[in-house]
C-alpha cells in the first residue's frame, strides 16, 4: 500500500505550501497563481517579496507549460514524459519553488549550456544580457523566447540550481530549484 | 479607424486605445501564456494609426506584473511608438510602477535604453 504518511512527513518538513502532478494547461496555472496569491494574502506577506515570488512563480510555470506544449501528439510518447510536477515551499523566510519534468536527452546539453551561461554571469551582466535577447532575440511562435530563465535568475537574485537525471534511453528529468529570499 | 477598448483579466490587461484622441492605456496584468496573439489587434491598429498619426500621441503603462513573453511584445509595442514618432507625433512613455517596485522600475529603464521614445517614470502612491 502507498504510504500517503511519508509523502505527508516529506511535505511537512520541507513546509510545502502547495504541490502538483500532472498535465499542466493554462487553466491550472490560473488556478495555482490565485491560490498562492491568497496564501501570501493570509500571510500577510510584505508587497516587495509577494510581487518576486509571483513573478518567479509565473516564469518556472510558464516554462513546463511551454515545455509540455512543444511535445509533438505523438502515440509513441506517454502520458508520464507529459506530465510535471511543481512544489513551492517556505523555510526560514524563504521561498523554493521546485520545478521537475521529462526532457529528451538529445536537449540535455543544450538546456544545460543555457543555465550555465546565466549562472556565470553577474547582476550587471544578466541586465544587458537580458536586453540584448529582448531585442535581438527570435521569438517562439508562442511568445517564449529564451528570456524565462534570465527573468528568474535577475527575479530571485540568486544562482539557477539545476539537476539531469538520466531516465531510459530516451529521456532525462530536469529538475529546477529557485529560492527567493526576503 | 475604430477605437480598441480590451477589458482586463486575471492574466491580461485593460487596452484602450482611441486614434482619434491619441490616447492608449495598458493596465493590469499581462502574463498570458500566448502574449502574440493577445496583442496582436493592438499592434495591427496602431500599424494604420503610424501612417496619419496625432501631432501627440500619449502612451500610459502602469502594469502590476508581466511575463517575459509579454515583454516581447511590450518592446513590439514601442517599437511601433518609435515610427510614429518618425512620422510626426510628440510620443511619450508614461511608466507608471508601485513604490518599492524596483523591478518594475528596472524594466522601465530596459526599454526606455532599447526605444529612442522620451519615457516619464512615474511613481505611483500606496
Amino acid at each position: 500500500m502507498l504510504d500517503i504518511y511519508d509523502f505527508y512527513d516529506k511535505m511537512e518538513r520541507n513546509n510545502i505550501m502547495l504541490s502538483f502532478k500532472g498535465n499542466i494547461t493554462s487553466d491550472l496555472l490560473t488556478s495555482i497563481l490565485q491560490i498562492m496569491e491568497s496564501k501570501m494574502d493570509n500571510m500577510q506577506e510584505e508587497p516587495k517579496v509577494k510581487k518576486k515570488v509571483y513573478n518567479v512563480l509565473v516564469e518556472c510555470l510558464q516554462n513546463l507549460y511551454h515545455h509540455m506544449d512543444e511535445i509533438p501528439a505523438d502515440p509513441e510518447i506517454s502520458e508520464q514524459e507529459r506530465s510535471a510536477i511543481f512544489m513551492i515551499g517556505k523555510q526560514n523566510n524563504e521561498y523554493t519553488i521546485y520545478t521537475g519534468n521529462y526532457i529528451l536527452s538529445q536537449n540535455v546539453e543544450k538546456l544545460k549550456g543555457r543555465l550555465d551561461i546565466v549562472n556565470s554571469m553577474s547582476k550587471e551582466e544578466l541586465k544587458e544580457y537580458y536586453k540584448t535577447i529582448l531585442n535581438n532575440g527570435e521569438m517562439s511562435e508562442k511568445g517564449g523566447g529564451g528570456l524565462g530563465m534570465i527573468d528568474i535568475a535577475r527575479k530571485s537574485g540568486q544562482k539557477l540550481n539545476y539537476n539531469f537525471v538520466p531516465v531510459d534511453d530516451k529521456n532525462h528529468f530536469f529538475s529546477l530549484n529557485v529560492k527567493i529570499s526576503q | 479607424m475604430e477605437a480598441i477598448s480590451i477589458e482586463g483579466t486575471p492574466k491580461t490587461p485593460t487596452i484602450k486605445f482611441d486614434p482619434s484622441s491619441g490616447v492608449l492605456e495598458l493596465k493590469g496584468r499581462s502574463i498570458p501564456e500566448n502574449s502574440i496573439e493577445f496583442y496582436k489587434p493592438l499592434i495591427d491598429l496602431l500599424d494604420k494609426y503610424a501612417a496619419n498619426p496625432k501631432p501627440i500621441t500619449n502612451v500610459n503603462i502602469q502594469l502590476e506584473y508581466f511575463n517575459t513573453s509579454s515583454s516581447k511584445c511590450i518592446l513590439d509595442l514601442f517599437k511601433k511608438l518609435e515610427s510614429i514618432k518618425n512620422n510626426g507625433s510628440a510620443v511619450t512613455i508614461n511608466w507608471h510602477y508601485e513604490e518599492d517596485d524596483e523591478d518594475m522600475l528596472e524594466a522601465g529603464e530596459d526599454y526606455q535604453a532599447i526605444i529612442n521614445v522620451p519615457f516619464k517614470m512615474i511613481q505611483i502612491e500606496e
